[in-house]
This record gives structure tokens, C-alpha cells and sequence, in this order.
């Protein structure tokens, strides 16, 4: 199987998408780049380059803006209210404070307030979370934020196989989907078939399999769990590693079962900690399976503080392997 | 207009600390010395110069993503700006902020911001509270051709007219947001029209010609100071470099960029005019290019031995009370 990046693999998804269906669009700042200029209209194919070559294929369907991004997701919501399947980019996940209305008061709810009758079959793209130095309103996860709104459906990629097949399924889905792309993880590699495929959503990804602790992280915590957890095997320390890809739907059962079997819960997140996927799960697992536990759950997150720009500060900021390698040992003293 | 001399020299001056600043900047970015997002303002230098010399300190600008030169024209300290930059805690903003983020709220500057069109409503925050204090005080706010697409801007600058309240809108036109025209993304084909329709004067410049902004935004300042609302600057002068460090510029005709910094230079054109009138000296000048690549060489040395900042850290300055446990 090619070995691809997560950009790459993403990129993939949208021209397959784009030559399977001629209602799919894509829209945003930059996403054809060049408009207006001198230069060769569709040389960037947006900032990270997620939508590279889009516009050279479909010049009609790859649309750049202007800086609006209530306007681009209105636009959008609309568009795929009368039966498009638009994937609009907004840059980052940070500017959901500019477009939020037009998100959880106008997509998310149309369904509902107006009886079932309608489709918004909607795709949002954002790049998502820390790492770069970049402060604190261009390092935010904001997708756990988004989970709480009832009505959208959100997905968390942690590697490139997944992202494919995710947004496949998301460009599919006639419901709005919030895409998250962790951007630290765009250059990361994986093996991802050149055909499409798709991966349902709500279905978590058991990334490793043992018997002592349950571990659930998100999105860039995965592989940051991953490499603490094939340490700690070496220690006689053995850990189920899931990966729930998407937070709305929430795959309950593959961590109750896990919980079930271990007796103990870590969960791992980027986000700061207050009304976040770490309490969440740690108050299903207190709901659903508190019999089973054996140890008090632990929960591994960024304080409730903004994103540093000094990277020492960043550092410290983040989850890393010290933090998580240390709560699970905590949860087996 | 004459100009003091005293007035030229540190025109000349700031528009100098600001072009050696970024051309710093942009070298130790290179040196992998810089963190995060970075964008520079060369080129720009009169915009910035042009409008906050008519400003004393307690007069606020708010500003862009492309922040360090509007910081620098309204007197922030160059070597805790280079701090902040290398992310310092001695850095003015303790290396929480960075280039997107400089501020300093004791000099009028309420940051620069890293949301596309986050600061004008702000902006006119600090106009309404100079109206209701009735102390003549403006508030101007920097925003790109880009910028001035984003709903916010639009809210802003019609409620400063219906609370005419003295804030003074800066549009820079530098031609690209990003990797984007103003000829695709401004609808219309006249931005100072469309800007003036909101019901303020707009007043045009040449953005390489400190001169020409310095009148423009004159006449735009003493109209808000004078109680007669909101004003507009409206500035064109292209940027010297991409848009972010490393960025390709595809979007640039050929010839664009040695144009712009052969014919279009603010502070070739300061010189020229100055020869002309004899107002300042070529000795004068370059005097004060020589303190300013000795005052930047040394920010720079004193960023690099800076203190770093510590995990304790992290935690402070979130509110003025109560920290969070987590
Ligand atoms: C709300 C928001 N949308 C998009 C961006 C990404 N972005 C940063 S700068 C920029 C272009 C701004 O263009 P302009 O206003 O002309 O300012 P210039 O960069 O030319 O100084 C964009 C799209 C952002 N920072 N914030
Ligand atoms: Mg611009």
C-alpha cells in the first residue's frame, strides 16, 4: 500500500469526491489561490495545501472568498440545503469564533426546528490544535467545544488511513459534518489505499489492545499515547489504546466494554479541561461502568489557560509522554 | 504643511527602526531563531508613521496580524518587542503572545490581533469611552484590503458612525490578503467609495509617501478629535515580502516585487524629498541609520540572553484573581 501523508491522503479523499459526485464543491480563502492576480489562479489550493489541484480539474467547483467566514459557511449551510455537497475550509479552527452563529444556530439546527424536512449535507474543514508556536488564536482544538451541539456531527482524524476514509464519509453524510485536521499530524505518513473507502462514523479505532488500562485520546494525543503506551509494554504495563475518530457520534460501547475489562481509564486530550472530551468520557465511564472501575479515572488535558506562543511554554502547555505515561501509572498504584 | 523639524527626524527615525526591525526579523526567522507565524510590514513603513505621529500616548491604535510596525510608530520598546518575538518572559507580552499578539495597553496599543478584522469593533470600544469622557482623545484601527471584507469591519464602521464616535479607520491597501487580490475579493471597483458610503470622509493616500499619509491622515484624525465621528485613511502601498515568511508569492507579476522596492520605497522618498528641501541633512540621515542598525544589533543580542520563561508560567495572567485548579 502507498505510504501518504494526512494532507495528501485528505487531498485524495476530495478529488475522488469531487470526479464521484458533480454536487460536491469546495470554498474558502485561498482554496484555488491566486484569484484576481497576475499569477496562475490555483497555485495554492489553500494554505496547507489540503485543496491542491482542485481548481486546475474543477476551476468551476474550487471557489476562493474574500476574509468572511460567516459568509463562507452560511454559504454552504444554503448550498446544501437546496442539495449540494459543499466542503467549505475555514483556515483555522480559531475562527469558529467569527462564524459560530451561522454553525450552531443555523446548520446545526435546521433539521430539527423545521420538523426533519430538510438536509444540510454540509462538510466545515479546519485545520485544529497546537504545536506550532502560533498563540493563542491559532492553536485551539475547538472540536470538543463543537461536540456539545446537538445536531452536528464531528470528526477528529489522528492519522492519514483515517482521514481519508472519514472524509469520505463525511462528504457522504447528509448531515453537517465538522472536519478537525490536526495540523501538526499533515506531514505525518501512513499506509492509505489509492481507492476510496469509507469509515462510518461513531465506530472507534482500537489503535493498540491489552488488559490493565483503558487509554482514549484524541486527534494528535493518539500517537503521542501510542508511542508511551509500546513504552510502558516494556515495563509489563499492557493498555487498550482507542481512538474514537469521531466525538458526535460517540462510539459508547467500545469504551464501556474496555472500561469493563481494565478497571481503569485514562483519557488524553489537547483541549483545556473544563466541559472538554476528557470529563465527558470520564462522566460516561462514572455513569455507565463505575462498578467496574478500579482506580480513580485520570484525566490528561492542557490547563484551563489559553495557548502560549513561547515554545518552553507550549511545551509545557500540551500533554506529553511524562504526563500521560504518569497518569497511567497512577491509575495501577 | 510644514512639518517641525523635530517631527521629521523621528518620522525618519521610526519609519528606519521599523524597516531594520523586520529585515531582522526576517533573517532570524531564516536562523530558526523565531517561533510561529510571523508577518512583516517592510515596505509599509509610512502607513504606520504617517498616521501615529498625529497620535500621543493616550490616543489607542489596535492593529493587524502584520502588527510590528504600527506598534513601533506608537512608541513600543523595540528590544521588549524582539524579546517578545524570541518568546522571552522578559518579551513586553511575556512571551505568551508573540508577533501576532505585541501590545502594550500603557502606550495606546491594544495589540495586534491574529483574527482578520478582530480589532475594529474594538477600536470603537475606545472611541465611545473618548466620546462619553469627552477628553479628544481617537482611537484608530489598521485593517488590509482583505480585512475590510469581514463582517465585523462593516459593523464597526457603521456603528461608529451612529454613535459618532471619533474612530478613524485605516485601510491599507498592500493588493493581496494572503495569496488573494483586492481585484477578486473587494466586489466593487472603488473600496473609498464603498468605504464613504458608511457616511464618514475617507481621505487617499500614496502609502509610500510619509508626506502624503501624514496629510491624509491629518485631516482624518482632526476630524474625529473635533467631535464630527468617525474618519477614514485610505493607504496603497504593496508589502516587500510574502505574506508570512517562506511564502512562495505566486500571485506577484514579473518585476512586481524590484518595482515596488526600487520605485515604491518610503524611505528613499523621505531622503529624496529632504535633499530637495533641505529640511534635514544627508548627515543627519544617516546618523540616524546607523543608531538604528546598532539599537536593532543590540535588541537582538538582548533577546538572545533573555530569560526563558518556566511551566509556571503557563498558568499565570489567565484572570487578575483565581487560578484555576486543573
Ligand atoms: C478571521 C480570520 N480569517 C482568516 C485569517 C487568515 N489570514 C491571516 S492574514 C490574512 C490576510 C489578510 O489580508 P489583509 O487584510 O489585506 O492584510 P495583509 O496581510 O495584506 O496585511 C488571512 C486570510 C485570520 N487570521 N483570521
Ligand atoms: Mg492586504
Amino acid at each position: 500500500m502507498p505510504e501518504k501523508t494526512m494532507r495528501d491522503a485528505i487531498n485524495e479523499a476530495l478529488h475522488q469526491a469531487m470526479e464521484q459526485d458533480e454536487s460536491v464543491f469546495v470554498i474558502g480563502e485561498d482554496v484555488a489561490g491566486c484569484s484576481g492576480s497576475a499569477g496562475d489562479v490555483g497555485a495554492v489550493g489553500g494554505v496547507f495545501g489540503v485543496t491542491e489541484g482542485i481548481y486546475h480539474r474543477w476551476p468551476d467547483r474550487c471557489i476562493d472568498t474574500p476574509i468572511s467566514e460567516s459568509a463562507i459557511v452560511g454559504a454552504a449551510a444554503g448550498a446544501a440545503l437546496v442539495g449540494m455537497r459543499p466542503v467549505a475550509e475555514i483556515m483555522f479552527a480559531d475562527f469558529i469564533g467569527v462564524c459560530m452563529d451561522q454553525i450552531v444556530n443555523q446548520m446545526a439546527k435546521f433539521r430539527y426546528m423545521f420538523g426533519g424536512k430538510s438536509r444540510c449535507p454540509a462538510v466545515i474543514r479546519f485545520s485544529s490544535g497546537g504545536g506550532f508556536s502560533a498563540a493563542g488564536q491559532h492553536s485551539q482544538a475547538m472540536y470538543q467545544v463543537m461536540t456539545s451541539f446537538p445536531g452536528l456531527k464531528v470528526v477528529v482524524p489522528s492519522n492519514a488511513y483515517d482521514a481519508k476514509g472519514l472524509m469520505l464519509s463525511a462528504i457522504q453524510d447528509d448531515d453537517p459534518v465538522l472536519f478537525f485536521e490536526p495540523k501538526i499530524l499533515y506531514q505525518e505518513t501512513a499506509d492509505v489505499p489509492d481507492e476510496t473507502y469509507t469509515i462510518p462514523f461513531g465506530e472507534a479505532n482500537f489503535v493498540r489492545e491489552g488488559d490493565d488500562v483503558t487509554v482514549v485520546a484524541f486527534g494528535q494525543m493518539v500517537p503521542k499515547a501510542a508511542a508511551v503506551i509500546d513504552a510502558l509494554a516494556e515495563e509489563g504495563i499492557s493498555c487498550d489504546l482507542i481512538d474514537p475518530r469521531t466525538t458526535s457520534p460517540l462510539d459508547e460501547n467500545a469504551i464501556l466494554e474496555s472500561v469493563e475489562a481494565t478497571g481503569r481509564l485514562v483519557i488524553v486530550d489537547e483541549a483545556p479541561p473544563r466541559c472538554g472530551l476528557t470529563a465527558d468520557i470520564a462522566g460516561l465511564a462514572a455513569d455507565k461502568a463505575f462498578s467496574s472501575l478500579k482506580a480513580p479515572i485520570k484525566q490528561v488535558s492542557a490547563p484551563h489557560s489559553p495557548t502560549p506562543f513561547s515554545p518552553e511554554l507550549e511545551a509545557a502547555y500540551l500533554p506529553d509522554a511524562d504526563k500521560i505515561t504518569a497518569a497511567i501509572k497512577a491509575t495501577l498504584a | 504643511m510644514s512639518i517641525a523639524k523635530e517631527t521629521l527626524l523621528h518620522a525618519y527615525r521610526t519609519m528606519r527602526t521599523i524597516r531594520e526591525f523586520e529585515e531582522r526579523v526576517n533573517a532570524e526567522i531564516m536562523n530558526g531563531q523565531i517561533p510561529g507565524f510571523t508577518h512583516l510590514y517592510t515596505g509599509q513603513e509610512a502607513n504606520a508613521v504617517g498616521v501615529c505621529t498625529h497620535l500621543d500616548e493616550s490616543d489607542t491604535i489596535i492593529s493587524t496580524h502584520r502588527g510590528h510596525g504600527h506598534c513601533i510608530a506608537k512608541g513600543a520598546e523595540v528590544s521588549g518587542m524582539m524579546k517578545e518575538l524570541f518568546g522571552s518572559s522578559e518579551g513586553l507580552c511575556k512571551g505568551k503572545g508573540g508577533s501576532m499578539h505585541v501590545a502594550d495597553i500603557d502606550k495606546g496599543i491594544l495589540g495586534a490581533n491574529g483574527i482578520v478584522a478582530g480589532g475594529p469593533p474594538i477600536s470603537v470600544g475606545s472611541a465611545l469611552a473618548a466620546k462619553i469622557r469627552k477628553n479628544g482623545k481617537v482611537a484608530v484601527s489598521f485593517s488590509g484590503d482583505g480585512s475590510v471584507n469581514q463582517g465585523t469591519c462593516f459593523e464597526a464602521m457603521n456603528m461608529a458612525v451612529v454613535l459618532q464616535a471619533p474612530a478613524v479607520f485605516v485601510i491599507e491597501n498592500n493588493y493581496y490578503s494572503e495569496h488573494t487580490s483586492i481585484n477578486y475579493a473587494v466586489g466593487c471597483d472603488d473600496l473609498k467609495a464603498r468605504t464613504e458610503a458608511f457616511g464618514f470622509p475617507v481621505f487617499v493616500a500614496d502609502g509610500a509617501d510619509f508626506f502624503a499619509v501624514h496629510e491624509a491622515a491629518g485631516k482624518a484624525i482632526a476630524h474625529a478629535r473635533a467631535g464630527n465621528g468617525p474618519a477614514g485613511v485610505f493607504a496603497e502601498q504593496g508589502r516587500y515580502h510574502g505574506h508570512f515568511v517562506g511564502d512562495p508569492q505566486a500571485y506577484r507579476a514579473e518585476g512586481e516585487l524590484e518595482d515596488l522596492r526600487e520605485n515604491h520605497c518610503p524611505l528613499k522618498n523621505f531622503r529624496a524629498r529632504m535633499a530637495e528641501t533641505d529640511e534635514l541633512s544627508e548627515a543627519e540621515l544617516d546618523a540616524i541609520d546607523a543608531e538604528v542598525m546598532a539599537e536593532i544589533e543590540q535588541s537582538v543580542t538582548d533577546a538572545k540572553a533573555a530569560a526563558r520563561p518556566t511551566a509556571e508560567q503557563v498558568t499565570e495572567d489567565v484572570y487578575i484573581q483565581y487560578t484555576a485548579t486543573a
